[in-house]
């Protein structure tokens, strides 16, 4: 992979030069504890120093409510105009979010390509950046500590200057564009990059094994631990809101004030609410909260591993950090492997 | 990052093809067949799909719902879909004017694995609107008749008038290439001449090798146990047991998440399953 050596006090500079690839989006602080990606006016208002934004960047390419067609009672349905939607460079993503897309990817292509989707995720260049775990990160036992695909530029802090990896030919145009700024990677920065690599390592506070999960699950599918964290749970859904995999929607008809006409729309739902798999004449297959908050667990840890072949939790720690009441991933596979006892 | 098709109009698997109600018979109390044609012609010829797949249909102002396809791909043209009144998006399909615009997409699912039939007997057991998708697979095998071995149809209605496509089976009955068993569990009228009792109560008419049969049931959950038993019973595999599963679908394609059973789609994965994947994917039935 072709890496190249950028100067931190380039670092505004350099951002400057990737805004004629798509309109800026970058994290930023919206309250004293908790950051979002929006757009900025000024550079300096770009906050690298976080470790996870409240929404993930599924926001850009699944948005929480979206429009998919027009209808009309006389001509049936009709897809709206051609997605405008602009270019947009994410800057300062996180791996395990990285991480988070390419499992969308997966979902939302295949058999069936969803084109809302695909549209807005061809249009998104990411620009990677490493972090460092804080004490909700458990994305090294979940394998999404590192990314070496999914991003066009990645950027790792190695002390005065960032190593940046190249993954894509847009990222290597966008290099092109800065080569001004930038230098070849020489002794010194290799030698930098595994120190990070193993100051990140080490600073892991959180870890679950998830070797034979999957089966596990299985063995505990009774298991008391559902029927106690269900009671806990308000099946509020805030859980999937925050979750970069997390993507089931609800699709629902608007009409227009005039009636004849509207449009179909989907929004962001979750297998935590009541009505998820509720059927017409009233049979819930999944009434109460205990099943429902397993279904959350099983389908992440379970179900995704064998349609897709790993997990779908990338071990950002949303679940947890927004929970209302304190429910925690990590604590709940640890109980399932008996490697607590409460 | 541009490793993802790009937007295409024609080929959004969300948007619905313009379709016409072509015609509606009433079959019992809240339950009506309707023929649909695709406003396209190609697609109206074209469409192909397997029995036991369902599609997505969408009144217009009111929203989708799945059904399965009721008629047979032998008989191209117009698909039917037998529907039952019983919310939001069924209410106004009722309540649509003659040659109504809808939308269809599809077909989705599975379908039932008619290449591993051929060459087998096939029982058909079903109660209730479980007929809706069985008729496909019963027209199919009676359309190509020499690809399967005996065909039998089990089917079973609380009395005569909550029979569905009643003149049509009754029609088969001295057919001689399908044994077609019809039962009610109760007559007031007198004039029913086929069995009464419940459905299970048909086994005894019937000789089956479980080692050559493929049994595919669909109906009420009650039903479901007890005819899922006596196929155990007799000896059937669980492999050779078939049957389609409702869920809360919104998409039909495997994304909104909503048909999910253990690890599997309904929409994708079913929803035709053995009833070995039944057992083993715990939340099934
Ligand atoms: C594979 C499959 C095949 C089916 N085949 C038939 C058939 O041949 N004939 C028939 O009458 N019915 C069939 N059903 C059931 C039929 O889809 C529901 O009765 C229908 O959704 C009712 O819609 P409604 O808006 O009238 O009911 P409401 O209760 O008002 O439903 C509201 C909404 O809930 C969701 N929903 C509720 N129930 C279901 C459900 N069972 N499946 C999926 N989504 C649901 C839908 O989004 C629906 O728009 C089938 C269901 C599935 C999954
Ligand atoms: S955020 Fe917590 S309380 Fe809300 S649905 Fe998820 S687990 Fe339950
Ligand atoms: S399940 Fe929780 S920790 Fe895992 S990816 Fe989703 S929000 Fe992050
Ligand atoms: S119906 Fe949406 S995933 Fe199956």
């Amino acid at each position: 992979m072709k890496m190249v050596i950028l100067p931190k006090e380039s670092l505004p500079e350099f951002i400057g030069h990737l805004c004629p690839f798509g309109e800026l989006h970058v994290p930023v602080k919206v309250s004293e504890k908790s950051y979002a990606f929006g757009r900025v006016n000024d550079l300096s208002d770009i906050e690298l120093n976080y470790t996870r934004t409240i929404l993930p960047l599924k926001k850009y390419v699944f948005k929480p409510v979206d429009v998919m067609f027009n209808f009309c009672a006389a001509t049936g349905y009709e897809t709206t105009v051609e997605e405008t939607d602009a270019k947009r460079v994410i800057f300062g993503v996180h791996p395990c979010d990285i991480h988070g897309l390419k499992i969308l990817d997966l979902v939302f292509g295949g058999k069936y390509v969803d084109g809302y989707y695909s549209a807005r995720r061809n249009k998104a260049a990411i620009v990677g950046m490493d972090c460092i775990p804080d004490e909700f990160c458990f994305c090294r036992s979940t394998g999404t500590d590192f990314v070496d695909t999914g991003f066009d530029l990645f950027l790792s802090d190695i002390g005065a200057s960032y190593l940046v990896r190249v993954g894509t030919s847009l990222g290597d145009d966008m290099i092109r564009a800065a080569d001004s700024l930038l230098r070849e990677v020489q002794e010194q920065d290799r030698q930098a990059y595994k120190r990070r690599s193993t100051q990140r390592r080490e600073s892991f506070q959180t870890e679950v094994q998830l070797q034979e999960l999957p089966e596990i699950m299985d063995l505990e599918y009774d298991s008391e631990v559902w029927r106690r964290v269900g009671d806990k749970c308000l099946s509020c859904g805030t859980c999937s809101m925050v979750c970069p995999t997390c993507y089931c929607y609800a699709v629902f008809d608007e009409l227009d004030l005039a009636g004849g006409s509207g449009r179909r729309q989907r929004r962001w739902d979750s297998c935590l609410f009541k009505d998820y798999a509720l059927v017409a004449g009233g049979h819930n297959f999944r009434p109460d909260r205990d099943s429902r908050i397993k279904n959350r667990y099983f389908h992440k840890q379970r179900g995704f591993v064998s349609q897709h072949g790993r997990p779908s939790c990338v071990g950002c720690g949303r679940c947890k950090v927004y929970c209302l009441v304190g429910i925690d991933i990590v604590e709940v596979i640890k109980e399932l492997r008996s490697e607590i006892r409460v | 990052m541009c490793d993802h098709q790009s937007h295409a109009t024609h080929n959004n698997p969300y948007l619905p093809h313009p379709a016409r109600i072509i015609r509606t018979l009433p079959q019992i109390q809240d339950h009506q067949l309707f023929q649909i044609r695709f406003e396209d012609e190609d697609m109206a010829r074209g469409f192909a799909y397997r029995p036991g797949q369902f599609v997505m249909l969408s009144v217009i102002g009111t929203g989708e719902a799945p059904f399965s396809i009721s008629s047979a791909p032998t008989h191209p043209g117009v698909i039917e879909l037998c529907v039952r009144r019983i919310g939001h998006v069924t209410k106004a399909l009722f309540a649509l004017p003659p040659n109504a615009l809808v939308g269809i997409r599809g077909p989705y699912g599975n379908g039932f694995p008619v290449e591993r039939l051929q060459q087998n007997n096939l029982l058909l057991v079903a109660g209730g609107l479980g007929m809706a998708p069985l008729r496909s697979l019963l027209w199919y095998a009676l359309d190509n008749r020499s690809k399967f071995k005996d065909v039998i149809l089990m089917y079973g209605g609380r009395n005569p008038d909550e029979m569905l496509f009643k003149y049509e089976l009754l029609n088969l009955i001295d057919r001689t290439d399908v044994q077609c068993l019809l039962t009610v569990d109760r007559d007031d009228s007198g004039i029913w001449k086929a069995h009464k009792g419940v459905v299970t109560m048909l086994f005894d008419h019937v000789e089956l090798d479980p080692n050559s049969t493929y049994a595919a049931v669909c109906g009420p959950d009650v039903m479901f146990r007890f005819v899922l038993n006596e196929l155990l019973e007799r000896g059937f595999s669980k492999d050779r047991m078939l049957m389609s599963l409702e869920r809360n679908m919104q998409c039909g394609v495997g994304k909104c998440g909503h048909c999910m059973i253990g690890y599997k789609y309904t929409c994708l994965d079913g929803p035709i399953f053995t009833y070995w994947d039944a057992i083993n994917l715990q939340e099934m039935i």
